[in-house]
């Protein structure tokens, strides 16, 4: 693959009514720089995709632009006047308004309410509440949207409170929305209800930032693309003249080679004669995931693909403990049992490593060589402590295996980088000797360097005989490692490829379309 | 799984709207006041108890004088309302009361006209109030520690001020409990009016201004008022301040019905007044919680109080009554909340 | 020097060393001991003495802390367990038989283990917020520690109970060794085993803990009872110390004080790590406060003013607001040496 073929538009040669422009924007943090003198343009009436793998800069760059973070050197020019924004609520004041992903309304109150809030009309009794619920029920309707809207937030799902926070902005009578992986919990309908509402506003004039993992949401939406890398500016192009792969390798930034090596992994045969580690059948529960089937054979790697909210996590988490399945049967080793919680499982030599590294993962207050040890501590109990020679020992061997930078045992967690968080964690499960090791996104934002060292450890325990279910949204990576593919969709599993006989596409494809509209 | 073809909801078009479906309405705009209504319901089934036992419990006297007897606590709950609807907490309040009242009868005990005693009470509240909100809002302190800061401060200072109970016979003080308006059977105090009046306007003040609903979004995300662009640091630092007002207020009323200020009123009290919130029907997690229900809650607890006094039984028995409802409120809150979280 | 001073225990530790300084250069007698009758007296032997009950309180309440809880009850169960232990002594035969006494303290301190249960099952198996948890039954104790006694003030008079709070061996308030005794244990069950470090996991992060099979239920649950038991001696130490059961007094704000020791001693009340010496010194500094205040003359009614102070004081000192103040105002006043990296501490 060639580095660039295709030349990025300079700045000059567009028409500059730029809605937003910042020039040369550096922001640092203590022993980062998180953002390197990046400039940046939005112009009205245009889908402006923001692309670049985790730590590239970002939600950096979105923060800057809304007032989170002030920025070292630089300058942010909102309609042609440079603004300095001190808080969100400054940001909104000049226009420039923020959905993000984890979604920022108040679930205790109605959904006019949030609509509206600090911007009620008010009366001489106080705030007006039927012109409020009126007023907000327009701007719903005008997004296409019928609600009722004396309802509470929280009883309506992730998608509609995502559409009342785009309500929101337009009441702030934005210029400039910014959308932070709006449709990272949507399912396809949904996702298409909201590029519906996104096309409306573009058409309107609004400038629309939008960031997402999904590249073909990317290709159907914007119109424009600017890709970050390590905090820098790698370039912006028009969406026709950048293809999909140049769009990957720009934001990787090197060639997959050291990725490529370890694709051995999938062909390995594999000898289903024996009895799965893990095998279930029709294992569900109401409202989470229809009931679905897998088996895991020793030394074989089984991949999940299916977008994130598809399933995936919610199945892994059934066959784990960390959730209890309210149908179907699970046999571990040929064997009917019942895991009702993660210590069950772990008992069972069952090991799960949550994709919300932070919340679920590491114990951040404690030392690298606490986190290592707490599987194994954990299931002898508190009374028979790990003898200090004994876990000197094998914090030792789990640092240099797994390639933990700094390699200190006394380290806080909390201080490591994402990666070497990951190769921690990694460490723990290892370090309870387990016969299945559950894998959902290791990978997620982390360096190339950390992910290689990961999938390369994975491939070879797997082939020293480890059970290994992996879940990634990078589907390159699962079909590389995995003999076979589960696929999931909109909570259901629709089937089980053999990684050989697919690719990508084929996959992605097969996501896409197969047991459409019926029930497998 | 296999051969079901009608979905549910192609089933639920055909069925005209029924009562349960107005219920799903009801439910899904005003699940917040569920638990007020159930306090609503223990009240009103406390009182038909205790008219059935007693005979004559239900009379324009004893509901007259349990408004009475409870103004104090009434405008503590209020004030304590707006804290714990932002997710915060205030132990200082009984402190509070204490320490304005003493120090207003030490004045008017040494001239000092009530036109000025009664607003330096109302001040001293709020300034202490000010100095907890302060502490939480920009110095980051723990609600609890804060308070606690307070409670100590408040309590110290009134012993500082009298360690004996000092007598209060200014007539303007004294009008405010001896006076009794007449309604038939019914009367009112002015010390009732002003616990009256602070329902009202703490109620109206939480629908009906920005503050109010800020108040409820804080509860409900602080994050998120944050990015939603509210005034929450403004906000948080209020709440302690109109809880300390209202400590202020609660301690000149208090002075009027006992006819004395004396240190060592109200040790215990803001566990009284956050039981009776409770009982009410605000979250102490926050973000739900309505100043109406803080009035049913401390009438569920003035009425426990009343009946166990009729009884002639030990006063012990109403800590541990009340000690019990807060397990069933709690217990049933929990209830719901984790109901919530299933359904998603 | 800087380790030194980084170290978690130097500021408590400093404060404890500084209040005991200015207390003799104010009275050169504070720190007088004297020997009567084969017994120390003084200053210093009444401030190890006074602090028993508030040191067993603080201590288990620097377990419940450490896993993001609190225990508002302590003070309802310290009149509880007094009540049941002088309601027995009271009742019994031989009041000042040494069985008699060792009864009612295993009784009483049983009853209140109970209550930790309870405690502890409404935290970690219904899940509901300790501080609202624990609430139910600050309420409910003293009430039922109240129909415990009939509503009176029960008194006895019974010399192996007076013991415990004001009898000597080798020397020493005997109330000194208890508390010496129970920070010894819990020290060594908590850090010779895989306790401490499995409490702090889960104060830290539950739901990761829960997910590496740590048993988060009965950790919790745990500290809880450990905490109902320990408040129970200390209600039998504080009868002891009066000879009777005062349903209304006894551990009255106990919680507070205790929750202000652990806080000054270092344990963060978000939960995680905790530091059981950090406790006794948090112990120490409020006892020789309070202490201190007699000393000034000031009714021991008053001395809450000097606590709201101290409150203060150390939240402003663990404020971060008011640590970036102080960084700004460093460098800036440094600014041509070598920056000093903020925020890495010496791990304990």
């Amino acid at each position: 693959m060639s580095t660039s073929t295709t030349e990025p538009t300079k700045p000059q040669e567009r028409g500059t009514d730029a809605v937003v422009e910042m020039r040369g924007v550096t922001i640092r943090f203590p022993g980062v720089l998180a953002l390197d003198r990046v400039d940046f343009t939005l112009r009205p009436g245009e889908v402006h995709a923001l692309m670049g793998e985790n730590g590239a800069g970002k939600s950096t760059l979105i923060k800057a632009l809304t007032g989170v973070y002030s920025v070292d050197s630089g300058t942010i020019a909102v309609s042609g006047t440079e603004r300095v924004f001190s808080s969100t609520a400054d940001a909104q004041a000049a226009g420039i308004s923020t959905v993000y992903q984890e979604i920022n309304l108040c679930p205790n109150l109605s959904v006019g309410e949030n609509v509206m809030l600090g911007h009620e009309p008010r009366g001489l009794r106080g705030i007006d509440w039927r012109t409020t619920h009126r007023t907000a029920a327009e701007h719903l309707r005008s997004l296409g949207l019928e609600l009722d809207t004396q309802t509470i937030l929280s009883s309506h799902s992730i998608a509609v409170q995502q559409l009342v926070a785009i309500s929101r902005a337009m009441v702030l009578d934005a210029r400039v929305l910014i959308l932070d992986e709006p449709t990272s919990s949507l399912d396809r309908d949904e996702v298409e209800q909201l590029f519906t509402v996104i096309r409306g506003l573009r058409d309107r004039g609004v400038a629309i930032l939008f960031v997402s993992h999904f590249l073909d949401q990317i290709y159907e939406i914007s119109d424009r693309i600017t890709v970050l890398r390590n905090g820098t500016l790698v370039g912006e192009y028009a969406i026709d003249d950048l293809p999909r792969g140049e769009l990957v390798t720009k934001m990787i930034g090197r060639e997959l080679d050291e990725l490529e090596a370890i694709s051995v992994s999938a062909e390995r045969a594999i000898d289903r004669t024996v009895a799965p580690v893990i095998k279930a059948e029709g294992v569900g529960r109401k409202g989470v995931l229809e009931p679905a089937d897998l088996d895991v054979f020793p030394g074989e790697i089984v991949g999940i693909a299916g977008l994130l909210g598809s399933g995936r996590t919610e199945l892994v988490r059934l066959l784990c403990g960390a959730d209890r399945p309210d149908t179907g049967t699970l046999s571990v080793h040929g064997k009917v049992t019942r895991l009702s919680t993660p210590r069950h499982a772990l008992e069972r030599r069952i090991a799960f490593s949550s994709e919300n590294r932070r919340a679920e993962g590491i114990v951040a207050d404690l030392t690298v060589a606490e986190n290592i040890m707490l599987g194994i501590q954990a299931r002898r109990g508190w009374l028979r402590k790990v003898r200090k020679q004994e876990q000197d020992a094998v914090v030792a061997e789990y640092i240099k295996a797994l390639g933990v930078r700094p390699a200190d045992p006394n380290r806080k967690v909390g201080d490591l980088s994402g990666g070497n968080q990951q190769k921690v964690l990694l460490g723990r499960w290892l370090a309870t000797a387990p016969e299945l090791l559950i894998l959902d996104e290791p990978t997620r934002g982390i360096d190339v360097g950390a992910k290689a060292d990961i999938q390369r450890k994975v491939a070879e325990l797997a082939e020293q005989g480890l059970a290994v279910i992996f879940i990634s949204s990078e589907l390159e990576e699962v079909l590389r490692l995995a003999q076979r593919v589960a696929v999931m969709r909109d909570r259901r599993q629709i089937g089980v490829l053999e990684s050989s006989a697919v690719d990508v596409d084929g996959v992605i494809d097969y996501m896409a379309t197969v047991g459409e509209g019926s029930v497998a | 799984m296999s051969t079901t073809t009608t979905t549910p909801t192609a089933g639920r078009r055909i069925v005209p709207p029924r009562l349960s479906e107005y219920a799903r309405t009801f439910v899904a705009r005003h699940a917040s006041v569920m638990p007020m209504l159930a306090a609503l319901v223990i009240l009103v089934l406390i009182l038909i108890g205790a008219q059935i036992h007693f005979g004559d419990f239900v009379n324009p006297r004893t509901l007259s004088s349990l408004l009475l007897d409870n103004a104090y606590l009434l405008i503590l709950a209020v004030g304590m309302t707006f804290v714990i609807v932002t997710g915060g907490i205030d132990l200082s309040v009984g402190s509070v009361m204490a320490f304005t009242g003493i120090a207003a009868a030490q004045m008017l005990d040494h001239g000092v006209s009530s036109a000025i005693v009664i607003p330096a009470m109302i001040l001293g509240g709020a300034v202490i109030g000010l100095m907890i909100g302060v502490l939480v809002q920009y110095f980051d302190v723990q609600p609890f520690i804060a308070s606690l800061a307070g409670l100590f401060l408040a309590r110290g200072l009134a012993y500082v001020v009298s360690l004996k109970s000092i007598r209060v016979e200014n007539e303007h003080v004294i009008w405010l409990q001896s006076t009794r308006w007449w309604f038939g059977e019914w009367y009112l105090t002015p010390t009732g009016v002003l616990a009256l009046l602070t329902v009202v306007v703490g109620a109206l003040v939480m629908k009906y201004t920005r503050f109010g609903r800020t108040v409820y979004a804080v509860g409900g995300g602080e994050q998120s008022a944050r990015l939603m662009g509210l005034a929450v640091a403004r906000t948080k630092v209020l709440v302690y301040v109109i809880s300390g007002v209202c400590g202020g207020l609660a301690g000149l009323v208090l002075t009027a019905y006992s006819g004395a200020g004396y240190p060592r009123n109200g040790i215990g009290t803001e566990l009284d007044v956050i039981a009776a919130v409770v009982i009410g029907g605000t979250l102490l997690t926050g973000g739900v919680g309505y100043v109406v229900g803080s009035l049913i809650g401390v009438l569920v607890y003035g009425t426990i109080h009343t009946v166990i006094s009729y009884m002639g039984a030990e006063q012990s028995w109403m800590r541990i009554i009340i000690g019990l409802m807060l397990l069933m409120f709690i217990v049933v809150q929990r209830v719901i909340v984790v109901r919530a979280e299933r359904r998603r | 020097m800087s380790r030194l001073i980084k170290h978690h225990l130097f500021w408590p530790g400093f404060a404890l060393v500084a209040l005991v300084v200015l207390n003799t250069v104010a009275r050169p007698r504070f720190i007088e001991i004297s020997v009567q009758h084969g017994a120390l007296y003084g200053a210093p032997i009444d401030i190890l003495r006074n602090s028993a009950p508030m040191m067993l309180v603080a201590l288990g309440m620097t377990l419940v802390i450490a896993t993001r809880g609190i225990d508002l009850s302590v003070g309802a169960v310290m009149a509880v367990s007094g009540a049941v232990a002088l309601t027995i002594i009271d009742g019994s035969d031989s009041p000042g038989s040494v069985g008699t006494v060792l009864i009612a303290i295993l009784v009483g301190v049983g009853v209140s283990l109970i209550l930790g249960v309870w405690n502890g099952f409404l935290v970690s198996v219904l899940k509901i917020q300790p501080i609202i948890a624990t609430l139910v039954l600050m309420m409910a104790g003293r009430g039922v520690a109240l129909l415990i006694t009939d509503g009176f003030i029960t008194t006895v008079t019974s010399d192996p109970l007076k013991y415990v709070a004001s009898g000597h061996l080798l020397g020493l308030p005997f109330a000194f060794f208890i508390w010496v005794a129970a920070v010894a244990v819990v020290s060594l069950v908590e850090r010779r085993t895989a306790l401490g470090v499995l409490t702090e996991a889960v104060g830290i992060n539950p739901e990761a803990s829960r997910l590496a099979g740590v048993r988060a239920t009965g950790i919790i649950l745990g500290t809880y009872v450990v905490s109902g038991g320990l408040a129970g001696m200390a209600g039998v130490i504080y009868s002891s110390n009066i000879m009777a059961a005062d349903a209304n007094a006894a551990g009255e704000l106990i919680e507070l004080y205790a929750i202000l020791a652990v806080v000054l001693g270092g344990t963060s009340l978000a939960g995680g790590k905790f530091s059981i010496a950090g406790t006794v010194i948090g112990v120490l500094i409020i006892q020789t406060l309070e202490s201190t205040i007699l000393f000034l003359g000031v009714s021991s009614a008053q001395s809450p003013v000097f606590f709201a102070a101290v409150v203060v004081l150390v939240v402003l000192i663990q404020a971060p607001a008011v640590h970036r103040a102080a960084r700004q105002f460093v460098q800036r006043r440094s600014a041509n040496v070598p920056d000093i990296t903020p925020g890495t501490e010496v791990a304990r």
